[in-house]
């Protein structure tokens, strides 16, 4: 499957006169990709070794003719971006230069009202740090972003909402700005441009929810973060009541080299609808946990063993790994050692890329445990709003809850699944699929563990009826309904 | 798409409304307010800053097979509902700015080329959608969402107030599973019990995230407004409930009657739920055109006043007590009493109270009318001399703006009232044209807590005299406004000065007259207070000169329970007739027990001038009988027999009178010519008047206290303590055997 979407999408490229005739029955070439090259990499001070300032931003080569981006016009940037195949870095992929681009609809002029571009630095989703590294690192490439993006969108100030726990990047952060002010980077003329953009920065205060595109804007607002449902999409009624479009760090943040360096440049990493460059997290059971910008679609593998050290205890002690944060399902071993690190594939595995987050597991991992510990992070993160989540993630919960401790009917799972099936897409925002697919993704591929820990459970304590109660613990001489699974004969029963 | 919040139109609820294919153009004036707000567009509380955009194209789209032209910019559970389609709902309610409250994910619907299903009553209505509100789709996942509302459900609807008219109840029986598959050890949620006390709404909201939310007050206190009851009507299932109700009824007991509300000027429509023959609890009727479905919570709560100090049998004074008496007895002592006062002419005075009906009013006018008099008294200050603003043309005292006229107008100036404590119900219109258009209010008088902004521009004659010579920004604004609105309160005619007051008002009126009186629109609006007075001056219950200043000596009461007792000679007769034994009925020398208003079918005027026909909810107390039935008798006691002998030639007279009394449910609007005409009256007959400078007082003090039955009612005394008191601690803590103790 995988191997055919390739070939195509290199079929393409191909120009006519390559064309596969009678005569040449010769294989495309297989294009290998990672191992992206010092001088490709946009974050050369990801790690914060050396100056985040200005002084040392400008060796870095920001701020470098950005007055002449900024000249080229809103729709010179937006069309850079587009064709750069920039797809959003902050989990669901959607292509940025479009997004951008409903900022500028036909006669947008005639519309008084402010226009804003918000920064989502609000970095919850567990295992996920890139954008804390670009912040602490390189504060100016998101500065000079909001800026070339603003200028795209021909928005009037910028607000990054950071993640309340990012004290040390909210500093760096601050500092960057004022220093942009203070050079005349930001502000009334921007750049010598004479295009005037304000950066605001706004602290959270430590929802998860508020990660999410108008919860941010309520929280921005004052109000409690709650999505907001859509339509009216931000673009058309956003930050408060204005057009408004909410942008990952990273998708800004690398917009000002993608104009310096040309869309052709960007577009040459990854497979085609993949392209560019991208920051990955890895966590867990890996030698070296680290954060590394890597060409998109570097297979999952080699992103692991080139960068991480491999796998503790090598490729074959692994369990599993979570490809995008918590968000999405886990994939077992033999899909790790295929599947490539871009949108696409990870889709087409039944996962995602979502934040880039790879947590890393090995076999002495419980991965009941670890998916159980996902469900109370999304119970407790939950806003209330809708129902099915509200309710949904509570129960599910308790369900993993009891599951990881093998207390569960072998049912259950089949009802658990059923459970996750109701909460997802019948949400306002996607926080219920997110607490429903890591399930999923669980039973999809580790369900012969679950039950044989419910099975062991069983032997050791007897049988547990429908929602978690042992048969021991129910009084026999009371009339019970016989609907909670106390008599039904399970394998291993000695009848 | 912009989103496009219709404003909550008081006209009529687009669902009704919308009609098929071809003649769309019924929804127009449905829609006319459809703003979008910018700043804060979901939140009630926050003043918008943006303006209105009027637009009103129509888009039709298919629900079920059906084609439906709404509106654009309605909901597409409104779509669905004009289709015909019922979508269940718990959190969505028409007539909320934000329109839903939480969001249940009941309503959810297919549109096609939707992956996944819509929640139809966020999801603006789009041209061309084909929308399926019954598929399996549909029907599974609102049976998934029934399943998570029902988790955490406590199953105790056969205690639970609200069972039987509960809409959780009513979709789990449609959506809901026979059996749960929630059994997790760790049990319900459960919240603990909040006092609310007697609508804001920006002082509800949830606190806590996720599962743990909880929904309450943000601070812990008691909730401070004038239609705090209508949470009840809101909440669909019995998280809120009626604590004076609480437990003292089952729905499918009450019998249902619809009636008309008297405690203000308004009108409101209500239905009075009775068991027996006790009204068990009040909740408001829609009707568009006067309450939408609100009612103020005097109205909704003072119902338990009809069962203290009431007037079961006559009474007949002996020395200083009463004693019961028969009928007989009573009328004979009232015949032998005004023989023996010796009064005739204009010595026989009648005063009409507050609760007074259409009908007896003219059943006692027409008695004393016969008896030679024209001292015919209103029970207010200087009520016993000719109004100010006259009673010859119906526009000079009559809301001619209409209720729901109070949404169009761009501009407002009160004078002498306030709004939230004479008519809540119209003030919470006015609130809501503030919120959400650029609705400027002035105000002359004594400061209040409107509820909305206002500019103040003074407590007395000379800041109106300021107004009318053009001083000062607001008189700018007005002058600039294309549909300005003057509400007079009705307390402007108690005062010194109302002469003068009236004066410059006319002044005013006659000044912006293009603007604020025209064909389609008539500005000058009194706003009354008194469910009655709007009908005494449309049957001319107002002395003549003369009467004036005579001196009575034969007094008849009417309901009248505000009557200043030193106003009443020594050695006059007075006679009281009414439900409450209040202030009037310890003047008397003999009371006459009557009806009250949910006890008789009866004519009430509001003070848009249009009569609505009250329905009798349960048998009248005791001994007592309706007010025209006993002046039809009493005048037989006397000797001048009053000509009608049953209500529909009672009601025959009343259209000889004035056809308006009896052409229910409508108002009639004055012309341009006789509006004005009367405006030029008015300022002819009150030119010249004397200035005091004293400065206009706040007719209403205590809102929950009004009339008798809120006077006797257990729960308005503690929302006095309460709220007018200030005594919030004791209500907050000690209240939970007081209220469920009385009844």
């Amino acid at each position: 499957m995988l191997r055919v979407s390739k070939s195509a999408a290199l079929l393409q490229k191909q120009s006519p006169a390559l064309r596969r005739s009678l005569a040449t029955v010769a294989d495309s070439p297989v294009r290998h990709y990672g191992g992206l090259k010092d001088q490709d990499r946009i974050f050369t001070n990801a790690y914060c070794r050396h100056d985040h300032g200005l002084k040392g931003a400008l060796t870095r080569g920001d701020w470098h003719r950005t007055k002449d981006i900024l000249l080229k016009g809103d729709s010179w940037i937006i069309q850079t971006i587009k064709d750069s195949g920039l797809r959003g870095r902050g989990g669901a992929g959607f292509p940025s230069g479009l997004k951008w681009s409903f900022m500028n609809k036909p006669g947008w002029e005639k519309d008084k009202r402010p226009r804003y571009l918000v920064v989502n630095a609000d970095e919850g989703e567990p295992g996920t740090c890139k954008d804390r590294e670009i912040i602490r690192g390189d504060p100016h490439k998101l500065v000079e972003g909001c800026l070339v993006a603003g200028r795209g969108m021909n928005a009037s100030a910028a607000y990054i909402y950071i993640r309340g726990e990012f004290v040390q990047e909210a500093n760096h952060l601050q500092q960057a700005i004022t220093e942009a002010y203070r050079t005349g980077f930001l502000g009334k003329n921007a750049c010598g441009s004479g295009y005037s953009f304000d950066v605001y920065l706004h602290r959270g205060a430590g929802a998860y929810i508020c990660g999410e595109e108008t919860a941010l804007i309520e929280s921005l607002e004052g109000k409690q973060g709650k999505p907001r449902l859509k339509p009216p999409f931000p673009a058309d009624v956003g930050l408060f009541g204005c057009p408004t479009t909410v942008a990952n760090v990273e998708t800004v943040a690398v917009a000002p080299t993608i104009c310096r360096r040309g869309a052709a440049w960007f577009a040459g990493f990854g497979r085609e609808r993949n392209q560019g460059t991208k920051l990955f997290c890895i966590s867990g059971h890996v030698n070296n946990p680290c954060v590394v910008e890597e060409e998109m679609s570097i297979p999952l593998k080699e992103l692991i063993e080139r960068h991480c050290g491999g796998v503790r205890g090598g490729w074959d002690n692994l369990l599993g790994i979570i490809p995008g944060g918590s968000s999405v399902p886990v994939l077992p071993i033999d899909k790790c050692s295929e599947v490539l690190m871009d949108y696409d594939s990870l889709k087409d595995a039944q996962s995602g890329l979502g934040t880039g987050a790879v947590i890393v597991m090995d076999k002495s991992t419980d991965i009941v445990a670890a998916i159980a510990r996902f469900s109370s992070f999304y119970k407790h993160e939950s806003c209330g709003q809708c129902t099915p989540c509200r309710e949904g993630t509570t129960w599910m919960m308790n369900m993993m809850n009891r599951m990881a401790e093998g207390r569960a009917h072998r049912r259950e799972i089949d009802m658990l699944l059923e459970l996750t099936k109701q909460v997802e897409g019948r949400t306002i925002c996607a926080l219920g699929d997110a607490a429903a697919w890591p399930i999923q993704g669980l039973m999809r591929h580790f369900r012969p563990e679950v039950e044989a820990r419910i099975d062991a459970y069983r032997a050791a304590n007897g049988g547990v009826l429908f929602g978690g109660r042992l048969k021991s613990e129910v009084d026999q001489t009371l009339p019970i309904p016989d609907n909670l699974g106390a008599n039904l004969i399970e394998p291993g029963d000695r009848i | 798409m912009l989103r496009l919040v219709s404003r909550p139109t008081s006209t009529g609820r687009l669902g009704k409304v919308a009609c098929y294919g071809s003649s769309p153009r019924g929804n127009v004036r449905f829609c006319v307010g459809l703003v979008w707000l910018l700043k804060g567009w979901r939140k009630i509380g926050h003043r918008s800053i943006s303006s209105t955009s009027a637009r009103q194209q129509d888009i039709t789209l298919t629900v079920d097979g059906k084609e439906v032209t709404v509106p654009q910019g309605s909901a597409l559970i409104q779509a669905c509902e004009a289709a015909g389609s019922v979508v269940p709902r718990f959190c969505y309610h028409d007539r909320l700015v934000r329109r839903r409250l939480l969001d249940c994910f009941m309503c959810l619907v297919e549109v096609e080329r939707s992956p996944k299903p819509v929640a139809s009553c966020a999801m603006p209505a789009m041209p061309g959608s084909k929308v399926f509100t019954n598929t399996p789709l549909v029907h599974e996942a609102r049976e998934g969402v029934m399943e998570f509302l029902l988790a955490n459900h406590p199953l105790d609807c056969p205690i639970c107030d609200q069972g039987g008219e509960c809409d959780l109840q009513d979709q789990s029986m449609r959506y809901g599973s026979d059996r749960t598959r929630f059994h997790e050890i760790t049990g319900k949620r459960a919240v603990e019990n909040k006092d609310l006390g007697t609508s804001r709404v920006e002082e509800l909201g949830t606190t806590g995230r996720g599962n743990d939310m909880q929904i309450g007050m943000y601070v812990e206190k008691t909730m401070d407004s004038e239609l705090s009851g209508n949470i009840i009507d809101l909440c669909p299932v019995g998280a809120l409930t009626s604590k004076p109700y609480a437990f003292h009824a089952r729905p499918w007991e009450l019998k249902n009657t619809e009636s008309i509300d008297v405690l203000d000027a308004v009108g409101s429509n209500i239905r009075v739920d009775s068991r027996g023959v006790q009204v068990m609890r009040i909740q408001p009727r829609t009707n568009d055109d006067v309450n939408e479905e609100w009612i103020s919570d005097k109205t909704r709560y003072a119902y338990d006043g009809l069962k203290f100090q009431r007037l079961t049998t006559p009474l007949i004074k002996e020395g200083d007590r009463f004693v019961p008496a028969t009928w007989e007895e009573a009328l004979q002592r009232i015949a032998d009493g005004l023989t023996a006062s010796g009064a005739k002419d204009d010595e026989i005075q009648a005063v009409a109270g507050h609760l007074a009906d259409t009908e007896s009013l003219v059943a006692l006018k027409d008695f004393v009318n016969r008896l030679g008099s024209d001292n015919l008294t209103i029970d207010q200050v200087n009520g016993n001399a000719p109004p100010p603003h006259g009673v010859d043309v119906r526009s000079n005292y009559l809301f001619n703006a209409t209720i729901p006229g109070v949404e169009s107008a761009d501009v407002i100036l009160l004078v002498g009232t306030n709004p939230r404590h004479e008519a809540a119900v119209l003030n919470s219109r006015i609130r809501k044209s503030w919120l959400h258009t650029g609705l400027e209010v002035g105000l002359i008088g004594e400061p209040a807590d409107t509820t909305y902004g206002y500019d103040y521009l003074g407590a007395d004659t000379k800041a109106l005299a300021d107004l009318v010579a053009g001083k000062g920004a607001f008189a700018e604004k007005f002058k600039a406004a294309k549909r300005p609105l003057l509400i007079v309160g009705s307390g402007l005619s108690e005062h010194p000065d109302s002469a003068a007051a009236y004066n410059a008002l006319a002044k005013f009126a006659e000044k912006h007259k293009n603007t604020l009186i025209t064909p389609e629109w008539n500005g000058f609006s009194v706003l009354h207070r008194i469910a009655s007075r709007p009908a005494t001056y449309d049957i001319g219950f107002v002395p003549s000169k003369r009467a004036t200043t005579t001196k009575p000596k034969f007094i008849y009461l009417l309901n009248a329970d505000e009557v200043d007792p030193k106003s009443i000679p020594r050695d006059a007769f007075v006679v009281y007739q009414g439900h409450h034994g209040d202030l009037g009925a310890s003047l008397a020398d003999v009371c006459l027990p009557a009806a009250a208003y949910t006890e008789k079918s009866v004519t009430w005027v509001n003070t848009e001038g249009r009569s609505q026909l009250g329905c009798a909810a349960v048998p009248p107390l005791g001994a007592s009988r309706e007010d025209w039935k006993i002046i039809r008798a009493l005048s037989e006691i006397v000797g001048t027999p009053l000509p009608y002998d049953d209500v529909l030639s009672l009601r025959d007279r009343m259209w000889e009178i004035s056809p308006t009394l009896v052409r229910y449910d409508m108002t009639e609007r004055t012309s341009v010519d006789v509006a004005l005409a009367g405006l030029k009256t008015l300022a002819a007959a009150t030119a010249g008047a004397k200035v005091s400078g004293e400065a206009f007082q706040k007719p209403i003090t205590n809102f929950y206290q009004t009339d008798p039955i809120s006077r006797a009612s257990v729960t308005m005394a503690q929302c006095t303590r309460a709220f007018v008191k200030g005594d919030k601690e004791e209500f907050g803590r000690g209240h939970s055997s007081e209220t469920t103790s009385y009844a």
